[in-house]
């Protein structure tokens, strides 16, 4: 198959060079024979500009026509919504500019493509344009810096009002780990250098502060919806990134700094598994996984849809493979499903080596140690 | 170097007598002669382009057909490509390494060293470099700097696999990735080698253009090529210190156990000793050279265009001054932007907002430059040389990748496509396809001055630039969208996420036209070779420009030019230029060179 697939390349490469070295050598037989541009060589490449103009546009219509579906469905999170309008915004400014500018270009390309005796205006300087050249970007892109600053003040600014919800984000590799605060809703101290994984603290979290007591730690992030969270992050060896792009979320998790984020999930999973977009996007996918499976590949399993935590700064050799489940829920189900949950006291202060270090989804054990195997 | 000058000035019969015993090592190998140095820089630099773009090949191949065997990794990965299936590593390891090659050894040494030593020296009418033996050095530590860089992909573990910014921890812990060993040994080695070649190339071209420039040439009638190169070697200056400190440290943190980028740190159960360091120092340092690297990297390229595209437009490049102010304010943006890279490095945020402010203000000169392109355009009498292609090509991929970079650059709209192929898309777009079509621009232009008046087959350049042209959309254009996705960069295979699915079919696309691209540029490689060999000669001025490098012999001779140095009487861009009567300056020739007195009843404009 992919063999084949080269094969036909290289054929129609071959074919188009063929072809074309033709196409030159003909509109060449009057003229001598030289390497500068001849009058026709000025001609068909002119033409060739304006139908490379046509093909840009041709480009763009067919990536939003075929990809504009493949796109993030909307955010999922109450600040995502502004990222969304922004986003929409400079795209159209974009996208107009391109037009125009890429239009502009090519046509003079093959306009004033050159002709024998053609005489050439000598226009050297004009200050009235390069003043409307200025101001207008000026003008534009002090509205779009306002806006962006506006928004990103209001996204960066993480504090402690309406209650939220404090949850860690812990990166190694390669996995991820979630520890809430539990009843009192304040993480406990916590530094690599206090990790026992004889005893299983495999966060590294302060036994002696109280604090830690109740902390409640998942391999799994559960979310309730409506609520805000504050996250902070921190990494245990080298860089990675906390991105989850259906909630317009990332941020860095760097060895030695706690870092954070913030943001208020708005859609459950459940409704977004209703979404149309996410419906046709699932059905789309399982099709693909259909088809796999008929040939016996891998990755074939029929897939539903859930938010996700991926890991987005280069960690090693899986990095690629680095995520966590995220699930968005009402209060309610939130509720019920941390109260199942063992906290710190319970599954390691107790002294119990048999016990699990951390609660896993349908009790299935996770190694503890699997961590950076370099061979 | 003076000396040479003195004499010159002094008699120019004395010149004749001027040859000293060359033998093939001074002249073809250890040579001061900045056209020969020139051509070292090349070639060097396309043998490193070819290797970094067959890498990315075998990776654009993995990304497409994930996990499939083929023959060809098996060749030239051998154990890293166990029956054929590439590796994790090396994976990260081939688009570690085809960043360093592609953006330091092709498009900074390769494309400002190759042009700024051609070109210096003959377009301000001098005889050499400042230097001609720190220019001969400058050629040799690069040189050597690329030696250890290959060299780096024979060691045992792997080379650099960090990813090309080299991020401390990951590149300073060995048991973090067999790459951090021994490969970024060498590859922190190398780079500090061609770091010093940098210097010592960018201080030669400030002193020659500051000094030695003709009687008459003023720095406002500088070609723009120069302009750009003379700010790029400042920029260079200013920066590249700031990423040798860098290496230095992240030197020392690796082999004598200091923690300047490290701290609390738990690695295959046990605790490191380091302390007190940061990450984010690193990337600080390492961006302080990074940004204004892209702009050395796209400046030259820009200033190619600009003399390429008046030339064969037969017009004055529009809004000369306007170019030369936005060169410089570009220049001095670039150096207070690097933050932008940073918006979720765990960085205070007000610095985030700080650096969107300086990052979005760097579109307005990018702008005005783009416009000033265009109407160069408008009314010329355009003649489509492969090297005019070329620029009309670098024009309008800067566009289309320069505009992505509003989004990016806005701190808020960076959270989600930050780090995704989304930049991956810009990046390549505005800096990797725009500097190359600009030192493609620069080849075809230049070639006859390079190779004694042999010039490229120009059908083979029309089916290079178009080919080329098409792909580069190809690849890029539709990788945006993957980044919108949400497609993390680096990813050796996108499998395990069920919602990158149905992305599997727009990376076949993206490969395709790349596995096109590369092999079209095999055309080019033909073209090159053969040219010089066999290339037809054309005339001493083939593109009737008026600068000042046609005006010496097709035979390269030390000091350029067997008489006196020409004198300079006017800008370079009196192209199509008439009297009020609508006559040429010239009868019968649309361009005065600028070495050609003003002539009776003609206006200086412009300068």
């Amino acid at each position: 198959m992919t063999a084949l697939l080269t094969l036909t390349v290289l054929v129609l490469v071959a074919i188009a060079i063929w072809q074309m070295t033709k196409i030159f050598e003909l509109s060449q037989t009057k003229t001598e024979r030289s390497e500068i541009a001849s009058d026709s060589d000025n001609k068909y490449n002119g033409y060739l500009l304006f139908i490379f103009l046509i093909f840009i546009y041709g480009i763009t219509i067919f990536s939003f026509a075929k990809y504009g579906k493949i796109l993030l469905p909307d955010a999922s999170s109450e600040h995502g919504t502004e990222y969304d309008q922004l986003m929409f915004a400079s795209m159209a400014i974009i996208f107009f500019v391109q037009t125009i500018t890429q239009a502009l270009l090519h046509y003079f390309g093959y306009k004033y493509r050159g002709k024998k005796g053609q005489k050439a205006l000598f226009f050297a300087d004009n200050d009235k344009l390069e003043f409307i050249w200025t101001i207008i970007p000026v003008i534009v892109l002090a509205g779009l810096i306002l806006w962006g600053l506006y928004a990103w003040t209001n996204i960066m600014d993480i504090n402690e009002d309406d209650d939220p919800l404090v949850v860690e984000l812990y990166a190694q590799q390669f996995s991820w780990t979630a520890r809430y605060g539990g009843e009192d809703n304040v993480l406990g101290d916590a530094n690599v250098r206090l990790i026992d994984i004889a005893n299983a603290n495999v966060l590294g979290l302060d036994e002696s502060d109280p604090n830690a007591e109740d902390d409640i730690i998942v391999k799994e992030l559960h979310l309730p919806v409506g609520r805000k969270v504050n996250f902070k992050m921190r990494s245990q060896d080298v860089l990675h990134s906390a991105y989850m792009p259906h909630f317009r979320a990332q941020m860095n998790c760097v060895p030695g700094m706690i870092t954070q984020f913030s943001f208020t999930p708005t859609v459950t999973t459940e409704e977004m598994r209703l979404n149309p977009d996410v419906v046709d996007k699932v059905k789309r996918t399982n099709a693909i996984r259909a088809q796999r499976a008929a040939e016996g590949k891998p990755n074939s399993d029929p897939w539903e849809f859930d938010y996700v935590l991926l890991c987005n700064k280069i960690c090693g050799k899986s990095h690629y493979n680095m995520q966590l489940k995220i699930i968005v829920e009402t209060e309610e189900e939130y509720n019920n499903w941390l109260a199942e949950q063992k906290t710190f006291k319970e599954t390691v202060m107790v002294d119990e080596t048999e016990e699990q270090a951390f609660n896993t989804e349908e009790g299935v054990d996770i190694e503890l140690d699997d961590t950076a195997q370099v061979d | 170097m003076s000396e040479v000058a003195h004499v010159s000035h002094d008699d120019h019969h004395d010149d004749h007598g001027h040859h000293h015993k060359e033998t093939f090592i001074t002249k073809y190998i250890f040579s001061q002669d900045h056209k020969m140095i020139s051509k070292q820089y090349l070639i060097t630099g396309l043998i490193m382009g070819f290797i970094g773009i067959a890498m990315s090949i075998l990776f654009r191949m993995q990304l497409a057909w994930p996990g499939e065997s083929f023959g060809i990794f098996e060749t030239f990965l051998g154990k890293w490509a166990p029956d054929g299936v590439m590796d994790a590593d090396i994976y990260l390891a081939l688009v570690t390494i085809h960043g360093t090659l592609m953006v330091f050894f092709v498009l900074t040494q390769g494309l400002s060293g190759t042009f700024s030593n051609l070109l210096i020296p003959l377009q301000i009418g001098a005889r050499d470099m400042a230097s001609g033996f720190m220019n001969m050095v400058s050629y040799w530590m690069f040189f050597v700097s690329s030696v250890i860089m290959i060299m780096s992909l024979f060691v045992e573990a792997g080379p650099a696999a960090a990813g090309w910014t080299v991020y401390p921890p990951l590149s300073a812990l060995p048991m973090a990735q067999p790459g951090s060993g021994m490969g970024m040994t060498l590859w922190l080695i190398s780079m500090a080698i061609f770091i010093a070649s940098s210097l010592l190339g960018s201080l030669n071209y400030i002193v020659t253009v500051i000094n030695l420039r003709t009687k008459g040439m003023s720095m406002t009638r500088l070609p723009l090529t120069i302009w750009t190169f003379f700010v790029t070697a400042i920029i260079g200056v200013v920066s590249f210190p700031v990423l040798l400190s860098a290496a230095l440290l992240l030197i020392m943190d690796r082999s004598f156990g200091t923690s300047f980028f490290l701290s609390d740190i738990f690695i295959q159960g046990e605790v490191l000793h380091y302390q007190g360091g940061s990450p984010v120092l690193y990337e600080h340092l390492f961006w302080f050279l990074g940004h204004p690297e892209v702009y050395i990297v796209i400046l030259p390229a820009m200033g190619i265009v600009s003399e390429v595209m008046a030339v064969n437009a037969r017009k004055p490049i529009f809004g000369y001054r306007a170019m030369i102010a936005s060169v410089l304010a570009i220049a001095f943006l670039s150096t207070i932007v690097w933050g932008h890279h940073m918006f979720v490095s765990g960085m205070n945020p007000f610095l985030g907002s700080v650096f969107t402010f300086t990052t979005l203000l760097i579109a307005i000169p990018s702008a005005v430059k783009a416009f000033n392109w265009i109407t160069t355009l408008w009314k010329g009498n355009l003649q489509l040389n492969p090297g005019m292609l070329f620029s009309i090509g670098m024009v309008s991929t800067f566009i289309t990748g320069g505009l992505t970079g509003i989004i990016l650059g806005d701190s808020t709209l960076d959270i989600n496509v930050h780090d995704t192929y989304f930049v991956v898309a810009h990046f390549h777009l505005v800096m990797g396809i725009s500097a190359l079509y600009g030192m493609f621009a620069g080849i075809y232009h230049w070639f006859p001055k390079m190779f004694h008046g042999r010039m490229m087959n120009k059908n083979l350049g029309y089916i290079h630039f178009w080919i080329t042209a098409v792909c580069s959309y190809g690849i890029f254009f539709p990788m945006h969208f993957v980044g919108m996705a949400g497609v993390p960069r680096r990813y050796y295979e996108n499998t395990a996420f069920p919602m990158f699915d149905e992305l599997t079919n727009v990376q076949v696309l993206m490969t395709v036209f790349a596995i096109i691209a590369a092999l079209t540029q095999l055309i080019f490689v033909y073209n090159f070779i053969s040219s010089i060999f066999y290339g037809k000669k054309g005339p001493v001025n083939p593109w009737n420009a008026n600068t000042l490098e046609w005006t010496t012999p097709r035979e390269h001779i030390h000091g350029n030019w067997p008489g006196e140095i020409p004198h300079v009487y006017r800008w370079s861009y009196d192209y199509s230029k008439t009297y009020e009567n609508g006559e040429y300056i010239i009868a019968g020739q649309d361009f005065v060179p600028q070495d050609v007195p003003l002539q009776e009843n003609e206006e200086e404009l412009n300068h």
